[in-house]
Order: structure tokens, then C-alpha cells, then sequence
């Protein structure tokens, strides 16, 4: 009874915020929308018992991405009026999209109806171990039976993340304002930065014409 | 608790469910008590340590001083600014409020004294820690000034920085105890030094990892010397700046409860939790809730000594350590840990 009525309960805030993503007139307002459906689906995957997976979705998607995404929308000027003045010029691309997504999902539900698709059995090592947890399996899984695939994704990513920063980097000119040199600054005592005078009265001090 | 409740007439899903709010009731209360007198803690020791007296008016030694600001607090009026998001202005608070609260559940008080034992203990408060952020970075959009934005900037970016060395440095503690449940990881720390100390600490690879740790929770609360969020010298009160009332008071006890939890995840990651400190028979005799609630308390202590004797970072040192000294280190501590447990495996 109360695993139907969590389902129910987080598909439709899934779908609900899912919608108010695009409905949202605020882009900020988005993002939020956006991550309450992040964090449904999360509760989803606790239902189907792949609690890993939804940790791991919670931490990643919402705890990271959403957070940088925020991040950047908050920052954006962003002009009403001008997103709208360019509703009517992209309005027949996203009426192709709109087509083709529905001509899919009307595909997708009549192959659906046809039947099931033979798959084939899983290989011996990906059929999930009875009695572990859900790391254990996806560890197995990873690290096993599809390590090479895992290390090719792990390089696409190391790759992506090189690119990422060769595109963004410039060079700065050394003694720019803001530059910090950590290692004086920590080398820095007190004995470099004051001294102490006893000046007698009406003299006043020579602090030389050295460094302040 | 369950059972209890099953035996009197009602059946396995309502006993459930009725056990599960009696548990967050008897964690959250306690919880918001000892918050209250943590905060009279904090202000006692930062009096201590600055020579002057602290709280000392309200109730005995100024023991009532939390109660006594929280009730001006809660008679105060709530503002809202005009220009603010009202929504998410009033959201914001009880965003931060909530999640302090949530990652409790999973948090052992005793072998047996936890709301929710499972397996994934140690993910569920790292992603529930990792929401924290969004409090401070919504309450910051939402004031719709400018103070509030730069510091929900600053925490944005404070908070990611940091959760990602407390990452790895998780993961090098779940290597070592090969679990994620957190009774797993207490368990596995029985006799781990020299066999007679309940702790991981003192094993040399995980040291530094607990140093690292420490001052990253530190970073992760906004507690000083990383208090960047609500540098009252640069941001008047950062994100809290247009809050008054209860919303601002939510805030306020939002911030201890997580203080209190990172406390406490330091006791069960690197000071076995609610184990004593020595695997020797008679300290056994003390209950678990003790040694952990005694550990905590030690921590707290230092977070408050801390609070009042390190100045404030600047920003981009407050960067350049979270990402060009503790991450590159929690890597290679990663590489280190992973690769002393298979070499011990294979030998």
C-alpha cells in the first residue's frame, strides 16, 4: 500500500515539476523545478530498490551539476522581452522538434504494444548476484564484465575535461593585479613587516628609504 | 519499535509507520535541545577564550540563554523585502532547516539506536550534506540584494569545492572498512590500532585523511576560519542579511545542527563512533550514545577554539586550498589506501 501510494506519489511530482521546468516564465524558477524532479526520480529508483543508483543521482545531479547550472542562470541578465521577440523566429524549429518527439513516442508505444523484444539472456557474469547489495553488483558489473568500456568512458571524460580547459584558459602576464604568490606571502614573518623604535620626544624616526 | 507497536493491535505497515515518526520525533527534539545548548556552549567558550564572561543572565550560569533568544526571536516580526522572491525567500530557511535535519536518520547513536540502517548510510549524508548548499545559495538570489548574492556566490562555490575532497577522503575510509552502512564502518574500526584502540585515526594512512577531513568540515559549515559566507566585515550578514524572525532562526539552528553532524561523522568515520577508545571489557559497561555523544562534544569543542582563535581566510586561499592542496592529496591518499590494501590482500 505505501510502496503504491510513494510511486504515485513521486511520478507525479516527476511529471508535475518536469512540466513546470518548461512552464516556468523565470529561468531560475527553472532550475529549481528542475531539481525537485531530479530528486523525485531519485525517490523513484529507491522504490525499484536501486538505492545506489538514486545516492548517486542525488549527489551527482543535484548536489553538483544542478548547483553550477544555478550558478550560471543566476548570473545571466537574462531580457524577458527579448526571449519572447524570439519565440515566433525559432517557432518552426520547435514545431519540428515537437513532431518528430511525437512521432517517436507514437512509435515507441506501438513497438511497445507489438510485444516484447527477445534481448537474449544475460551473460553469466552480468546477471545480477542474489543476496548482495546493489554496490556490490555494480561493482562486479564495472570492474568485471564491462572494465574496458568503463576505462574507454573514463578517458572520453578525462578528454572532455582537457578540452574544457584548454578552450577556457589564457595566459595571464605575470605581476597582474590580484596575482597571489602563496609561497612569500607564507615565508612572510613579523620581523620582515615591522620594527620596533623607541624614538626619543620631539624627534621623530628615520624609517629610511627602504621597503615599507 | 516496530514490534512495540505491532503488539499493540496494529498491523506491520501502520507499526511502521507510526515507529518511523516516533523515531524522528525522538531524534529531532533532542536534536533541536542539544542545539539549543550547543550554541550556549559555543558562546561560553568564545567568552573563555576572549576573557570575559559569556551568556551568564538568563536562568543559572546563563544556561537558558538559547531559550530566551529564541523565544525574542519567534516574537519578532517576519519582514519581507519588496523587491524580495517572496516564495523562495520564505522557502529558502526551510530548505536549510530540513536538510540539517534529514541526514540524521542515518546517524548511529548506539549499535542499535539508528532510525534507518542502511546500506548506503554514508552516500545518504553525503548527498544530503551535498543540499545544504542550496539554502544559502537560494535565500542569496532570492533577497534580491547585493550583499545576500555575493555570499550565496561565495558559498556556491565554498561548498562544491569543498565536498569534493570530502569525497575522496570518504572513499578512502569506505575502502578500509569495505562497507558504506555506517554501523559497518564503526564496527570495523574495533582494534584497529595496534588492536587495542577502537579508532582509525592512528593508522598512518588515514591520519592525514582525518586532518584533511576536519578542516574540510569546517569549510563545508562555514565555520571560521571559512566563514566567507557571512563575513560580517565584507557582507554585513551574507545570505542572512534581509532575514528577521523565525526565518533567520532557522538559519541559525539549520547551521548548528550540520555543525553537530559533522562532529558526529568525524567521531563514527575516524574515532570509532560509539565504541570506547580502548577494546578493553570493563569500558564496554558505558553505553554506546555515551562515547559518541562524549566524542561530538570533544569535537565541538574544537570547532568553537578554532572559531575564536584563527583569523579569517581570504578568498582565494580559502580556492587554493580546496583545490590545489586537498584535492590533489585526497587522490593521491585514494591511490595510496587502495593500493596498501591490495598489496596486503595479495601478500
Amino acid at each position: 500500500m505505501i510502496q503504491t501510494f510513494a510511486f504515485y506519489l513521486f511520478a507525479m511530482l516527476v511529471i508535475a515539476s518536469g512540466a513546470m521546468t518548461i512552464l516556468a516564465r523565470n529561468p531560475v524558477h527553472s532550475v529549481l523545478w528542475l531539481i525537485l524532479a531530479f530528486f523525485n526520480a531519485a525517490g523513484l529508483m529507491v522504490i525499484v530498490g536501486a538505492e545506489f543508483i538514486a545516492m548517486l543521482l542525488v549527489i551527482v545531479y543535484v548536489g553538483a551539476v544542478a548547483v553550477l547550472f544555478l550558478f550560471v542562470v543566476m548570473m545571466l541578465n537574462i531580457d524577458f522581452a527579448e526571449l519572447r521577440a524570439g519565440f515566433i523566429k525559432n517557432a518552426p524549429l520547435g514545431v519540428a522538434i515537437a513532431v518528430i518527439l511525437l512521432a517517436e513516442l507514437v512509435l515507441g508505444i506501438g513497438a511497445y504494444r507489438a510485444g516484447v523484444m527477445e534481448l537474449g539472456t544475460p551473460l553469466g557474469d552480468a546477471a545480477p548476484l542474489p543476496g548482495q547489495s546493489n554496490i556490490e553488483n555494480i561493482g562486479l558489473l564495472l570492474y568485471g564484465e564491462y572494465l574496458f568500456l568503463f576505462e574507454v568512458a573514463g578517458i572520453i571524460l578525462l578528454v572532455a575535461m582537457i578540452g574544457a580547459i584548454v578552450l577556457t584558459h589564457r595566459k595571464r602576464p605575470d605581476n597582474t593585479r590580484g596575482h597571489q604568490n602563496i609561497s612569500k606571502q607564507v615565508a612572510r614573518r613579523p620581523q620582515d613587516a615591522t620594527e620596533l623604535k623607541k624614538p626619543t620626544i620631539g624627534q621623530g624616526v628615520d624609517i629610511g628609504g627602504g621597503e615599507l | 519499535m516496530t514490534e512495540f507497536f505491532q503488539s499493540l493491535g496494529m498491523t506491520y505497515e501502520w507499526a511502521f509507520f507510526v515507529a518511523s515518526i516516533a523515531g524522528i520525533l525522538l531524534i529531532a527534539l533532542p536534536l533541536m535541545l542539544a542545539v539549543a545548548m550547543i550554541i550556549y556552549v559555543d558562546r561560553k567558550v568564545l567568552g573563555a577564550v576572549m576573557m570575559r564572561r559569556g551568556p551568564n543572565v538568563v536562568g543559572p550560569f546563563g544556561l537558558l540563554q538559547s531559550f530566551a533568544d529564541g523565544l525574542k526571536v519567534f516574537l519578532q516580526e517576519t519582514i519581507i523585502p519588496s523587491a524580495a522572491n517572496k516564495g523562495l525567500f520564505l522557502i529558502a530557511p526551510i530548505i536549510m532547516f530540513t536538510v540539517a535535519l534529514a541526514a540524521w536518520a542515518v546517524m548511529p547513536f548506539s549499535e542499535t539506536l539508528v532510525l534507518s540502517d542502511i546500506n548506503v548510510g554514508l552516500l545518504y549524508v553525503l548527498a544530503i550534506s551535498s543540499l545544504g548548499v542550496y539554502g544559502v545559495v537560494i535565500s542569496g538570489w532570492a533577497s534580491n540584494s547585493k550583499y545576500p548574492f555575493f555570499s550565496a556566490m561565495r558559498a556556491a562555490a565554498q561548498m562544491i569545492s569543498y565536498e569534493v575532497s570530502i569525497g575522496f577522503i570518504l572513499v578512502c575510509v569506505v575502502l578500509w572498512a569495505g562497507t558504506f552502512n555506517m554501523n559497518g564502518i564503526i564496527e570495523a574500526q574495533r582494534g584497529h590500532g595496534f588492536g587495542v584502540i577502537n579508532a582509525y585515526v592512528f593508522n598512518p594512512l588515514i591520519f592525514p585523511l582525518w586532518v584533511m577531513f576536519f578542516i574540510s568540515a569546517l569549510a563545508e559549515t562555514a565555520r571560521a576560519p571559512f566563514d566567507l559566507t557571512e563575513a560580517e566585515s565584507e557582507l554585513v550578514a551574507g545570505f542572512q542579511t534581509e532575514y528577521s524572525s523565525m526565518s533567520f532562526a532557522l538559519f541559525w539552528l539549520g547551521e548548528y545542527a550540520n555543525i553537530l553532524l559533522m562532529c558526529m561523522l568525524n567521531a563514527i568515520l575516524f574515532w570509532g563512533g560509539w565504541l570506547p577508545p580502548f577494546d578493553w571489557e570493563p569500558l564496554y559497561a558505558v553505553p554506546g550514545i555515551v562515547w559518541i555523544l562524549l566524542k561530538t562534544f570533544v569535537f565541538f569543542l574544537m570547532f568553537s577554539w578554532i572559531w575564536a582563535t584563527v583569523p579569517r581566510y581570504r578568498y582565494d586561499q580559502l580556492m587554493r586550498l580546496g583545490w590545489k592542496v586537498f584535492l590533489p592529496l585526497s587522490l593521491v591518499f585514494v591511490a595510496l589506501t587502495s593500493g596498501w590494501l591490495v598489496l596486503v590482500e595479495w601478500a
